[in-house]
């Protein structure tokens, strides 16, 4: 299993989510923003940070990156992406993911451990570090969006830090390969430093990138 | 061009003078500029170098000391913890959000100059009261500035402090701390060396950021609409950083720098000067091969201008290509110019022309150092407001000090901070006394802590320093942490006056003391004077940054009560009374004075919790010190969400009043948690263990003779969470 971490100017938790991918099993590159090449990689994570110094709008200018292209195009063909945090901006950016994520409702970055809902209704413990991770889309967009089973994640009652609409952290795309969510999974692997919950979302993706 | 210019750019007639002698002519316009930043206090510590020598230095774990871009301690077989604290207090003043993201951005450039990554910033700050509009402003300013920076750039914030005191209301303190990790045989110094080598600036354009009194220098008149001629306050791009950083990160890696110095106060000026004189050399700056911002700049506003996110580099003349190509690679500015010479000058040309030339040493050392005149003032100097009633019982004087803000939880602070990103950090803030972080390269652990009372300090200036000090240790100890080295910033007022000059005199002193008497030498710091104005000087405030090592990062025990039923205990030789207490301030009853800080003791203790932690033999542990014992037991039960019922009686056979053990402040009391025989086993050896009770329930009880109270728990969590803007 051969995963690929999306290195921009600017990234802050590519090392992190390379580091948790190794830990999900199977070996875990960096690729360079201007690179075309995804060098084979099983799967790709977009990972956290301030691509491009957040300039113009968060995750505006790293969806033109060559490199983005190549994940465009792999994600079209059905490869599984995870987009966290920056990540998930870039990839609603690029139009790989609905929606779009608005600065936070009380205008403050926040940093907090939240709990997260999955679509099975299992509980996660995951940080969120973000300034820009209210999601919001239309509410035509957001019926289909729930009728089409693509929240993924949502905040547990009372503890959506940024105002997103239906307390929506993560979604999916249609084909279900590309999944974007504002919480780090990646800073929750390691019992030292947190919860071990995160785990789970890049076990997931090494499923869909690596069937046995 | 006359006298006056230089009395407007800060420098003495008879300093001026010296330069005349120095140069054996008068100055020129850029040579006058450059004399003004390096002979100024911010650069030359005129008032505080000779004191400053009286700080131990060396110890077997330093690695680099005072006078290089940051300290270092040794960890592990191979690797280095770089760090250092500086203060950007009156910029933050002016413009509290760039103020202080420019703050943590020079601290950073700091520790990567000397081949360090980054990997952890800590933050003191100091305000006025927050029923101040100018205060809360300025607070919700830094706190946005430090997290704009530290949160692009990817170094987390973990810790710190903020403090709320009246002195401050006119000039507030932000004191910015960075660590960072190399390995040992990258680092690099920042002394030039190799004549015939090129000088490199990297990273972003020059501007007018920061030009500020120089400008009086500029050969046309500042007219209204002149806009371009105005100086600007700096401003931080933390995206440019982190490319520079990455840059430099990599252009060490590759052994391609023969040394690097960051560019900070009096930019091109005071890097290019204290370079050279560093190595003992001369060196040629080209102003006209320098990357601008605007094309019409003067050679003197080249090089004093304080543009953020710039580095300087000696390179080997066949290795200029070879950097600059490295530069290109991270999108960031590289140019090489000018280069190391034979001539002991610092020497400015336009175009090969040369427009200014001073000898290093004149620059940099010969700036004359001032003794103070210390005069101890006629006791408190400083003023008191009471806001808590002398009929507030018990309970109410807790819920106050719990509430007051320079008590309070700063959750609403540091939840604005990213003290996650690089997955080091194993206790996040309010989690544990110390911050701390992982250091697998090491095998091993650090935790970090960033200390200082400044209203202590101003009741008895020898005293509070030590107390400084001790704070440290004991948050240190907290974590099972050994301390390997100090930085310290010191925030005085204005050292021509007697009862400052007193004040950091005794401060110096006492930290010198503490240090030696622990054993923990001062790798590096910084001093910022001047910190007054009309309604007189700020609390002096030395602020200590400490660095420990601990085993695993897993050992360190968290603050906070653990288990219902778990036994409580205070360790320590802690003797409490209400001098220059927060509740002594909430009274209005401050006055000068402190008791003696008895080191050795506390010392005793720290090591005694040091061990019973690595042990695991405490299920919590939590240093005393704001708002006395009762606010700790508190802090420690809203952590858990259990209560606590606690007898003080043992603590009052020491021979304080009931008031004094509840609120009372002071070294060396560490509230402990866990099974009664465990706790009791640390006892012994001149360390004392005094058991008060248990934890469980939904209350806080605190049983202290006639003072005794209960308070629930959700009424104390209330108080403590109140802070915010």
């Amino acid at each position: 299993m051969v995963w690929g971490v999306v290195q921009f100017p600017g990234s802050c938790d590519e090392r992190d989510a390379l580091h948790a991918c190794e830990l999900a099993g199977g070996e875990a590159r960096l690729i360079w923003h201007e690179s075309r090449d995804l060098d084979g990689v099983d799967a790709v994570v977009v990972p956290g940070g301030f691509s491009y110094g957040d300039y113009l709008r968060a995750g505006a200018i790293a969806r033109f990156s060559p490199a983005m292209e190549a994940v465009a195009e792999f994600a079209a063909g059905g490869g599984p992406v995870l987009g966290i945090c920056n990540g998930f901006q870039v990839l609603c950016e690029a139009d790989l993911l609905p929606g779009a994520l608005l600065v936070n409702d009380n205008l403050r970055f926040v940093c907090r451990q939240v709990e997260l809902v999955d679509d099975g209704d299992e509980r996660l413990s995951i940080p969120a570090k973000h300034g820009e991770g209210r999601y919001w889309a239309p509410d035509e967009m957001l019926d289909a969006i729930e009728a089409g089973g693509q929240v993924a994640f949502r905040y547990a009652p009372g503890q959506n830090p940024n105002g997103s609409a239906r307390d929506i952290a993560g979604v999916r795309n249609e084909a279900g390969n590309v999944l974007g969510l504002m919480p780090h999974p990646e800073h929750a692997v390691d019992a030292m430093t947190g919860s071990t919950d995160g785990l789970r979302i890049f076990e997931a993706l090494a499923r869909v990138g690596n069937p046995a | 061009m006359g006298e006056a210019a230089h009395r407007v750019l800060g420098l003495t007639d008879s300093e001026f003078d010296l330069i005349v002698e120095k140069l054996g002519r008068e100055p020129n316009r850029v040579e006058l500029a450059m004399f003004s930043l390096l002979w100024s206090e911010h650069c030359a510590y005129k008032h505080s170098r000779k004191l400053l020598r009286r700080l131990p230095t060396e110890g077997e774990r330093v690695v680099m000391g005072p006078g290089e871009n940051a300290g270092a301690v040794s960890i592990g077989e191979a690797h280095a913890i770089a760090f250092k604290v500086e203060s950007h207090n009156h910029p933050s003043a002016v413009e509290p959000f760039q103020g202080a993201a420019t703050g943590v951005g020079g601290i950073l450039r700091d520790v990567f100059a000397l081949g360090a990554r980054p990997i952890a910033i800590l933050d003191s700050l100091r305000f006025g009261e927050l029923d101040s509009v100018r205060s809360r402003h300025l607070l919700d300013g830094a706190v946005r500035g430090i997290g704009h920076y530290g949160n692009s750039i990817g170094v987390p914030t973990v810790g710190g402090e903020i403090y709320f005191e009246a002195p401050y209301e006119h000039n507030c303190l932000v004191n910015a701390m960075c660590v960072g990790i190399a390995k040992r045989d990258e680092m690099v110094r920042a002394a030039a060396a190799g004549v015939g080598n090129a000088v490199v600036l990297i990273g972003a354009s020059t501007g007018r950021d920061g030009i500020g009194g120089a400008s009086v220098l500029a050969s046309a008149e500042l007219g209204d609409g002149d806009e371009a001629k105005r100086p600007t306050v700096q401003i931080g791009d933390p995206f440019e950083e982190s490319k520079v950083l990455e840059c430099c990160l990599e252009l060490l890696g590759k052994g391609l720098l023969v040394s690097l110095q960051d560019l900070g106060a009096a930019g091109l000026t005071s890097s290019a000067s204290e370079m050279a004189s560093a190595g003992g050399v001369g060196i040629d700056i080209d102003v006209a091969r320098v990357p601008l911002r605007e094309a019409d700049m003067e050679p003197f506003e080249i090089m004093v201008s304080e543009s953020q996110e710039r580095m300087l580099a000696v390179v080997e003349p066949g290795r200029v290509g070879e950097v600059l190509a490295v530069c290109e690679k991270w999108q960031t500015g590289g140019a090489e110019i000018g280069a190391i010479a034979d001539s002991g000058l610092v020497r400015v040309l336009r175009d090969g022309e040369v427009v200014g030339e001073i000898p290093v040493e004149a620059l940099v050392d010969g700036c004359p150092l001032y003794d103070l005149e210390p005069a101890e003032p006629d006791g408190w100097i400083y003023g008191n407001r009471a806001t808590l009633g002398e009929s507030a019982t018990p309970a109410e004087t807790l819920l106050a000090l719990l509430g007051s803000p320079s008590v309070a939880s700063k959750r609403w602070a540091f939840e604005q901070y990213d003290s996650i990103v690089g997955s080091r950090t194993a206790r996040r803030p309010e989690s544990a006394d110390a911050a701390v972080l992982a250091i697998p390269e090491a095998d091993a652990a650090i935790a970090v802590s960033i200390d200082g009372n400044g209203r202590r300090v101003a009741c008895d200036p020898y005293a509070g320093t030590v107390e400084a000090v001790l704070e440290c240790a004991q948050n240190l100890a907290c974590a099972g942490a050994e301390p390997l080295g100090l930085t310290n910033c010191l925030n005085f007022g204005n050292p021509e006056k007697p009862a400052t000059a007193w004040q950091l005199d005794r401060s110096v002193q006492g930290l010198a003391d503490a240090c030696t008497a622990l054993g923990v030498p001062v790798v590096g710091g910084n001093v910022s004077l001047y910190n007054e104005g009309p309604e007189g000087p700020i609390y002096p405030t030395p602020v200590v940054g400490m660095v420990g090592e601990l085993p695993d990062p897993i050992l360190a025990a968290p603050s906070a009560f653990a288990a219902a039923g778990d036994a409580i205990a205070l360790l320590g030789p802690f003797e409490p009374t209400l001098a220059g207490s927060e509740l002594a301030k909430l009274r209005g009853e401050l006055e000068a004075g402190l008791p003696q800080p008895d080191v050795a003791a506390v010392a005793a203790a720290c090591a005694a919790v040091r061990a019973a932690v690595r042990a695991g033999l405490l299920a919590s542990a939590h240093d005393v010190s704001d708002g006395g014992l009762a606010c700790a037991l508190a802090e420690a039960a809203i952590g858990s969400d259990l209560g606590c019922s606690v007898d003080l009686q043992h603590l009052r056979e020491r021979g304080c009043s009931p008031e004094e053990a509840l609120f009372g402040e002071g070294p060396g009391g560490f509230v402990i948690s866990g099974a009664r025989e465990k706790l009791e086993s640390l006892a012994g050896d001149g360390v004392a263990v005094l058991h008060l009770g248990k934890v469980g329930g939904e209350t806080i009880e605190i049983a202290a003779g006639d003072r005794s109270l209960t308070v629930p728990l959700g009424e104390a969590e209330n108080a403590w969470r109140s802070l915010a803007v």
